[in-house]
């Protein structure tokens, strides 16, 4: 009997040993853990991150990444897990866990490990966790902010650690708040509580009011009272802002606006040409931009962070040299036949554009947005994104620039000059076609700017024109047709008007208001907001 | 006069313009006709172009088979050039002039409401590939795109799923039209019958071609910051698709934290973003290029073939058009005939195989069975599936959600029923209110 139970005893001991094989191992992960990345579906997977995960060993965390990137492969033929980049046709393969050089396959050879949101979300906070104490900036500040996401009790100590440790400002709010946050949730005491709700709504912003409204469930009811003051507090607070915001966004809309009008100030209010093709002058700038990018991409892959400043002569050019061409061609037989020009002008906007789409296709091209112009910069309760703020000022600069031209070149002078008096420019010299055709021409090309402008925002298709000709008719005839600086306010206002009445009406109803608007002050101002005076306006 | 003249002169050259292939008509008898009604100009050619190569691609691929009844097929391509009443002019045109068996086309909703009476009146068939908004059962028209209960509701029940993040607020996020107005309010009913609270659910319309998504986005934001996980489901349509996705990028929303799972973005409309910042946001269709089934290499690659680029998608609607063409091809084999009569008797509860290795079956109703499948946005600009249902889903008509469609059915084959809305309860054909 004795013998039996110790027999049991050395069994029960070995299974113990046994299971405590893997727990030894604990500190590093190996190639098996990582190939069972690549078996089952998606809760094996999970199961096998968590494995991943427990090693603590930071090797873990590439691997994760590229798997969160979508980048970890199973070679088909001997099942084992590989980083894979894309390396022309076929893919140059990595050992995941000594970055050892594997060789390339073709994408046939491999099976790309699926995922989804579900665990995106656990590599984000894993990660978080894993990186917490990394020494780069940046990459403590995502981690912050993933553990801030999860809040998970669990990671309370480490957090505390980091917090010690930390010198940086911005990390360190961003770590008090997760703090604050697992407090909430741990059972700690009232006091410690009403503290922690006291430092998430001094935060005042987005993420701490998700967190406060959340709490207002879960807390004790003796906090209650101080969760709803800290929500309203910031409510108050975000009620101001959001003033702010909606003028940011409007005068964003302007800026857009102006951009795709102030072309056609130049040739419908200057020159009096009703153009139908001015849409498809931004459209043509927009491709222009996209033939840049793929000629770069083809001869000069290092420049293509800069594919947008070179594409902005590119385009000034190409489009003025077509708007050249058409007045050359068409709009100087059609001059005092406001009618004609009209139709004619519409007829070569259709031609353009399925011109446009039997060389590139009918559907969307790809244009690339630089590393520059994406993301957003918070002020205060205010974001703005960096490819808006870039587009405000690039308008900015085209309107300054355009200034200049009228009013301190000897080109701008002829312009106005023939503008205003066509015999009697004539009859003091100047080549009044030639200054037609640079006229129309600047006017074009200005337009080819704005289609560099939108390709970051909008469709580069053969139809993006149309989208912005009615709004850029309505700017210029708004905002007093022949004077840049009515197009300019008149840009402006439209863009606020319409910004501010979308949160209330919703987009439909506001654009019809705004439609109704202009209508009702056309009717009373037929000249817009800044008419010409003088002999010129009586034709 | 002249002024006339000149105005005349230039409407008859727009036409022109906008008429882009016209294939020549020539009547010959030893081939049988097939119209092809989709816009090659205007602001759908960018969706409905695509469509037409295929029509095209899979024409030919039939006459290398050695056609159908011992004749070749002569495709007729028309352009309705994105403009509704013209679309029922053109569908006039092949059917009563070029004497087309069938027609292949239409993508909008509008289009589709356009050509029905002519349909009717002619007695002839339309093939209608794109997903729609149901409600609707006509005896002349096989619906081979999804129904609602096809792609919206299997997509709300992922996202409600564990699987799918359950999801407790919702944003319907649409363009201002008839798809996106029906199927917003088929899925309120829905999200309301499964206990989602009035106050989570957020909908909102916007023009078409919308491109300024800033307060909209932060609108989307703002609602995802109550404390519950929070999804998009998008019905925005064509165009305004591109800005949104760059706004949403921008204002850094990732598919973690608020997923959009989109009705209308497929691959084609995909090969014109710039995907990296988008991986992980959702679609929802009953096809995806990357599926991977042999039925589907040898479509991928005899397209490929075919439009000579190597780089050009495939997506749902193309394998709509190949289902239904395929149906179309064996109904006509069983019929013996291409007589109207005679096929749409034949074509009811005919199977054909899909792409994605299954089987379509044509119901009573003239809906398909389909599978559904959940795709993710990938950095390539394609779809990984992660979901699929694990059966094909019978597509219904009128949508069992609203209270007003409760009990109705649609089928052409009862000799007692035969009708297209059916009222059970009153034992009667009856037309829609």
């Amino acid at each position: 009997m004795a013998t039996r139970l110790l027999r049991l005893i050395g069994v029960l001991l070995a299974c113990l040993v046994l299971a405590a094989t893997p727990a030894l191992a604990q500190s590093q992960a190996n190639a098996a853990m990582v190939d069972a990345l690549g078996q089952g579906g998606f809760p094996q997977r999970e199961a096998a991150i968590a494995t991943l995960v427990a090693t603590g060993d930071a090797r873990v965390v590439p691997i994760l990444q590229a798997l969160s990137d979508g980048n970890l492969y199973t070679r088909i033929s001997d099942g084992k897990v590989v980083i894979a980049a894309k390396a022309g046709s076929a893919f140059a393969l990595k050992g995941p866990l000594d970055g050892s050089e594997l060789g390339t396959a073709a994408a046939g050879d491999l099976d790309k490990i699926k995922i989804n949101n579900g665990l995106r979300g656990k590599i984000r906070t894993a990660i978080g966790q894993m990186t917490l104490l990394s020494t780069d900036r940046a990459t403590r500040l995502s981690a912050a902010q993933s553990i801030l996401k999860t809040a998970d009790p669990t990671t309370f100590e480490l957090l505390q650690t980091a917090l010690a440790a930390e010198t940086d400002p911005q990390i360190k709010s961003v770590m008090e708040l997760a703090e604050a946050v697992i407090v909430l949730k741990t059972d700690a005491t009232l006091e410690q509580k009403r503290a922690a709700i006291q430092t998430v709504a001094g935060h005042g912003d987005r993420d701490a009011l998700t967190v406060l409204t959340a709490a207002l469930t879960t807390v004790p009811d003796a906090l209650k009272p101080d969760v709803q003051a800290g929500i309203d507090a910031i409510n108050r607070q975000l009620q101001l802002w959001s003033v702010a915001q909606n003028l940011a966004y409007g005068v964003s809309l302007g800026s857009v606006l102006l951009l795709a009008a102030i072309g056609l100030a130049i040739t419908f209010g200057v020159m009096g040409v009703i153009n139908m093709a001015h849409g498809e002058m931004v459209m043509l700038g927009a491709y222009v931009t996209f033939v840049v990018q793929q000629l770069l991409q083809s001869y000069a892959p290092g420049a293509m962070e800069w594919s947008l400043v070179i594409a902005v002569p590119a385009a000034f050019l190409f489009t003025g040299l077509v708007g050249i061409a058409i007045e050359r061609g068409i709009i100087r037989w059609l001059y005092g036949r406001p009618l004609e020009t009209l139709l004619a002008t519409w007829g070569l906007s259709l031609i353009l554009q399925q011109a446009v789409r039997s060389i590139f296709g009918p559907t969307n091209r790809p244009v690339l947005i630089p590393q520059w112009m994406t993301g957003q910069v918070s002020l205060g309760g205010l974001d703005i994104t960096w490819n808006r703020l870039w587009i405000l000022v690039f308008a900015i600069l085209v309107f300054a620039a355009l200034q200049l031209v009228l009013n301190r070149t000897p080109l701008g002078l002829q312009m106005r000059a023939v503008t205003q008096n066509r015999r009697m420019a004539s009859a003091m010299g100047i080549r009044t076609p030639f200054v037609d055709a640079m006229t129309f021409g600047l006017g074009s090309g200005v337009a080819g700017l704005a289609g560099v402008a939108l390709t970051q925002i909008d469709n580069v298709s053969p139809n993006l024109g149309q989208g912005y000709i009615i709004d850029s008719f309505m700017v210029v005839v708004f905002g007093g047709v022949g004077n840049l600086w009515g197009t300019l306010i008149g840009a402006l206002s439209i863009g606020v008007a319409n910004k501010f009445m979308e949160p209330y009406f919703g987009a439909v109803l506001g654009k019809i208001i705004i439609l109704v608007l202009i209508i009702l002050f056309i009717q009373r101002r037929p000249r817009g907001l800044f008419a010409l005076k003088g002999r010129a306006v009586e034709p | 006069m002249t002024g006339v003249d000149r105005i005349a002169a230039g409407l008859v050259l727009g036409a022109i313009v906008s008429v882009g292939a016209l294939a020549p008509a020539v009547a010959a008898d030893d081939t049988i006709k097939v119209g092809v009604l989709h816009s090659l100009s205007g602001t759908m050619a960018i969706s409905e172009t695509t469509l037409k190569d295929t029509m095209l691609f899979l024409i030919d691929e039939q006459n290398k088979k050695g056609g159908l009844l011992g004749k070749k097929l002569e495709p007729v391509v028309v352009d309705p050039a994105s403009d509704w009443p013209t679309f029922a002019e053109k569908a006039r045109e092949l059917i009563s002039q070029d004497h087309v068996a069938a027609v292949f086309g239409c993508w909008t909703s509008s289009s589709r409401k356009s050509v029905l009476p002519v349909f009717k009146e002619l007695n002839s068939i339309l093939f209608y590939p794109v997903q729609y908004e149901g409600e609707e059962s006509e005896k002349n028209v096989i619906y081979t795109g999804a129904a609602p209960n096809q792609q919206a509701i299997p997509a709300v029940d992922y996202l409600m799923s564990e699987d799918g993040g359950s999801v407790k607020r919702w944003v319907l996020e649409a363009t201002d039209y008839v798809y996106p107005r029906t199927t917003n309010k088929i899925l309120e009913q829905y999200l309301l019958d499964h206990g989602v609270a009035k106050e989570d659910i957020r909908i909102n319309y916007t023009p078409f071609g919308f491109s300024d998504w800033q307060t909209e986005v932060a609108a989307i934001k703002e609602f995802g910051s109550a404390g519950k996980k929070t999804a998009v489901v998008s019905t925005i349509n064509g165009d305004a698709n591109v800005p949104f996705y760059k706004e949403l990028a921008n204002q850094g929303i990732k598919a973690e934290d608020i997923p959009v799972v989109a009705f209308s973005v497929g691959e084609e409309e995909l090969s014109g973003m710039d995907t990296t910042n988008l991986v992980g946001h959702l679609a929802a269709w009953n096809y995806f290029e990357s599926v991977d089934t042999p039925e589907n290499k040898a479509f991928i690659d005899g397209w490929h073939k075919f439009i000579g680029n190597d780089k050009r998608t495939t997506n749902d609607p193309m394998e709509a058009a190949y289902i239904g063409f395929n149906l179309w091809v064996k109904a006509v084999e069983k019929a013996g005939t291409t007589d109207t009569d005679a096929v749409l008797k034949a074509i009811v509860g005919l199977s054909v195989p899909n792409l994605t290795g299954g089987t379509a079956t044509l119901l009573p109703n003239h809906h398909l069975t389909k599978p559904v499948l959940i795709g993710e946005v990938q950095a390539d600009g394609q779809f990984d599936v992660v979901w699929q249902t694990k059966d094909v889903v019978p597509g219904d008509a009128w949508s069992d959600v609203l209270p007003e469609d409760k009990g109705i059915e649609a089928d052409w084959t009862d000799p007692i029923k035969g009708c297209g809305h059916y009222d059970t309860a009153k034992q009667a054909c009856t037309t829609a209110p």
